[in-house]
């Protein structure tokens, strides 16, 4: 029973948890643009949502990269400058650091979507749903920094990395990476996977609408029937 | 030289009797939804005040608008563009639902369902946002109507910059006109320009400025960077709405429903041609005083046979230049003079212009004491202070305004000379640059006021661009995926469940 837990949280479900993600949000984009939106609440409170707001992106989208980057660069890459021990004390810090303002940010957005009237009544179900698992994968995420001190030998950074691009690059056993290892780890793993199943459906979307091209755009812009023909 | 064409819209203040029916019809057009019941594509201020929302001709504050740099050079008020996304995360000049009010309707229920009580019982005010009861209702779309609260409040208005205000506090020395508002289609729109999603945009055949709700996500940059703060963010879409000059009715030659319905027949529609080449340059001369006259130098002569054929080979169809010609919002604003853009510093270039009303004489004047220019009572004696005008109209420059006022008064002596005296005395007009011709037709205009003469609406020309086979039986004006046949009850993708007090959700 409990290798079918690992093959199927820890070998399937990203597969089934990143085809979601991608087809869901291509459908959505094509079928329903009406509703991607950042679905802003600022307008209704702003007390709170200044300061809780931007600690909260600040800290997600530093500890965003940092996952990225920290579970998906090869040993090999990294190797030459930094050794595995030292790059996990650079990801338990600034990740720690990061962590910590994204908690913090996030524990005002939760308080006030909770107790603010004009926030609470407007909130559909996925608003709350969404906000309340993001602070507990916060959570969980900080809770693995205690489990990450009691050893500097980095065994878990590796095997964590080695399961991730052991996903990526569809090898075989990716699941035996995760084996023993402790709670927090594995519910945090779940947890994100869940997120990206539920990415499509929320406004967690507005995150691939990341306006860029604004940079380079006029300022002006013109449309034209005639152009479109 | 690049000809575009645009609607424009003029009203003549000088009519406006208030009665707020351009801001209901409007209404219970395009925002008697959820999320927008406290949004007024069109709203009537009553002026003096701070208006709706409060204070938003105070660019110190709301940072509205452009801003011209020392090189010359103009970006949003707000900031540039990497400003701009750096308040992504929490817009730091939005206005909250506080700075317009918190939308409400009344317990009416109760009226009904009382049990027997010793007194009346009342329908207490109910928050459309929460559904919650309100203590009080502390603000309201037209909350200072007829100047309606203490003078203190309402003598925060921009506007008496640069007067001795106190004394406008004085009973016998108060005035109020009244002002009604909506987007003004400007030839440099600050909102477009400050819209990270590139959603909003300008048309080109008509000059009207929308919004693509389907590529807006809710980034609320746009609705700090208007400065006439007509961009109102939906909370219950998600998305940002504004007047949208009803273009469906202007594709079809009819005026919007705001004109339409104006008891007073104070608006006027009609189609200006300006060289587009022109708007950057325009918008960023230095002199905030010369930006209306700058602005005044875009529009081109649809009388030129050299801008004809410009606007020719632009591609603009015969039946606009024939509009053009008869356009009255091209007689009020250039040849006559008469209108006038609504803040023209804030340097958007507006298209809604305004005629600035008449107001009585003062009593001093009345009892001789402050003069008459012959029979022509002089301007300055009028209630509302020149300079009031000027700072709404033309950044404060006085001399157009006063022209304006002359003529209007100059108009109205001429005609009480020729109707009620029997006697014409075309020695009025030519102190103010008039003749008999142009009066006539300023009286047809502004006094007479025929719809057909108040509405020359050319309609758009989609075969141009459309194939018209294909459009057969498609899907009218609606909100996001409305006429798709994947439509259903359950809709996946968070769409409202939410009971609505204010009466008929959105199609989701």
């Amino acid at each position: 029973m409990i290798d079918q837990y690992y093959t199927f949280f820890f070998g399937l479900y990203p597969y089934i948890a990143l085809s979601i993600l991608v087809i869901g949000s291509i459908i959505r984009y094509d079928r329903e643009p009406y509703t991607w939106k950042a679905s802003s609440s600022l307008l209704l409170a702003d007390k709170g949502l200044r300061i809780g707001n931007i600690l909260f992106h600040i800290g997600v989208l530093f500890i965003f990269g940092g996952h990225l980057v920290g579970l998906l660069t090869p040993h090999w890459v990294y190797a030459p400058f930094i050794t595995a021990e030292q790059k996990q004390m650079v990801a338990i810090v600034a990740g720690g650091i990061a962590g910590v303002i994204g908690f913090v940010g996030l524990t005002i957005l939760v308080f006030r979507r909770l107790f603010v009237a004009r926030i609470r009544q407007t909130s559909s179900f996925s608003d709350m749903a969404v906000l309340l698992l993001l602070w507990v994968q916060i959570t969980l995420g900080l809770t693995t920094i205690p489990f990450s001190l009691g050893h500097h030998d980095a065994t878990i950074m590796l095997k964590l990395c080695d399961w991730a691009q052991s996903i990526f690059t569809f090898q075989p056993g990716a699941a035996d990476y995760i084996k023993g290892l402790a709670w927090p780890y594995q519910s945090h793993i779940i947890l994100g996977l869940t997120m990206f199943v539920l990415f499509p459906f929320t406004r967690l979307v507005h995150m691939l609408s990341v306006p860029v091209k604004y940079v380079w755009r006029p300022y002006q812009v013109v449309r034209s029937r005639m152009a479109k023909r | 030289m690049k000809v575009r064409a645009q609607i424009g819209m003029v009203l003549n203040l000088d009519k406006c009797i208030g009665c707020h029916t351009c801001s209901v019809t409007c209404k219970n057009v395009w925002t008697s939804r959820q999320g927008v019941e406290y949004a007024w594509f069109n709203n009537v201020e009553t002026k003096p005040g701070v208006g709706y929302p409060n204070d938003w001709e105070n660019q110190d504050r709301w940072k509205g608008g452009w801003k011209r740099h020392a090189s010359g050079k103009i970006t949003p008020k707000q900031g540039g563009k990497w400003r701009t996304l750096a308040g992504l995360f929490s817009n730091p000049n939005m206005p909250s639902i506080d700075d317009y009010y918190e939308p409400f309707t009344f317990d009416y229920e109760h009226l009904q369902k009382s049990p027997e009580a010793k007194t009346m019982p009342t329908a207490q005010p109910v928050s459309v946002i929460t559904g919650k009861k309100m203590k009080k209702i502390n603000s309201g779309p037209n909350w200072e109507e007829i100047l309606g609260g203490e003078f203190e409040k309402r003598s925060k208005d921009k506007n008496f910059e640069n007067t001795q205000k106190e004394i406008y506090g004085q009973f016998e020395n108060t005035f109020m006109m009244y002002l009604p508002r909506l987007c003004e289609h400007c030839l440099n729109p600050a909102c477009v320009a400050a819209c990270p999603s590139g959603a909003i945009y300008k048309r080109e055949e008509d000059g009207i400025v929308l919004i693509d709700q389907d590529k807006c996500r809710g980034w609320r940059m746009c609705v700090s960077a208007c400065p006439y703060k007509k961009i109102y963010f939906n909370w219950e879409s998600g998305k940002s709405e504004k007047c949208t000059f009803c273009y469906p009715r202007i594709e079809a030659g009819e005026p919007t429903v705001c004109s339409e319905t104006c008891v007073g027949r104070i608006r006027y529609l009609g189609v200006l041609l300006y060289d587009a080449d022109r708007i950057e340059a325009s918008a960023s001369v230095e002199d905030e005083q010369n930006l209306y006259h700058a602005q005044l130098d875009m529009f081109l002569d649809p009388e030129d046979p050299e801008v004809i054929r410009a606007a020719k080979a632009e591609g603009i169809p015969d039946s606009w230049l024939e509009a053009a010609r008869r356009s009255p919002v091209y007689k009020m604003a250039i040849d006559w003079k008469i209108a006038f853009p609504l803040h023209p510093e804030y340097r958007t270039l507006p298209m809604v212009w305004y005629v600035p009303p008449l107001s009585p004489i003062q009593n001093a004047a009345a009892k001789g004491q402050v003069g008459l220019n012959g029979i022509i009572p002089d301007v300055k004696s009028l209630r509302i202070p020149l300079t009031y005008l000027a700072n709404m109209l033309t950044a404060g420059e006085e001399r157009p305004v006063q022209l304006a006022l002359e003529r209007m008064l100059a108009m109205r002596a001429y005609m009480r000379g020729r109707h009620v005296d029997g006697v014409a005395m075309p020695e009025l007009l030519e102190r103010t640059g008039m003749d008999t011709g142009m009066v006539d037709e300023m009286y047809r205009y502004l006094a007479i006021a025929n719809y057909e003469d108040r509405f020359v609406i050319p309609t758009s020309h989609k075969e141009y661009a459309e194939n018209a086979f294909d459009m057969k039986s498609s899907c009218g004006f609606s909100f996001g995926n409305g006429c798709s046949t994947g439509d259903s009850k359950t809709n996946l993708f968070v769409s409202p469940k939410r009971k609505n007090l204010f009466g008929g959700t959105h199609v989701g």
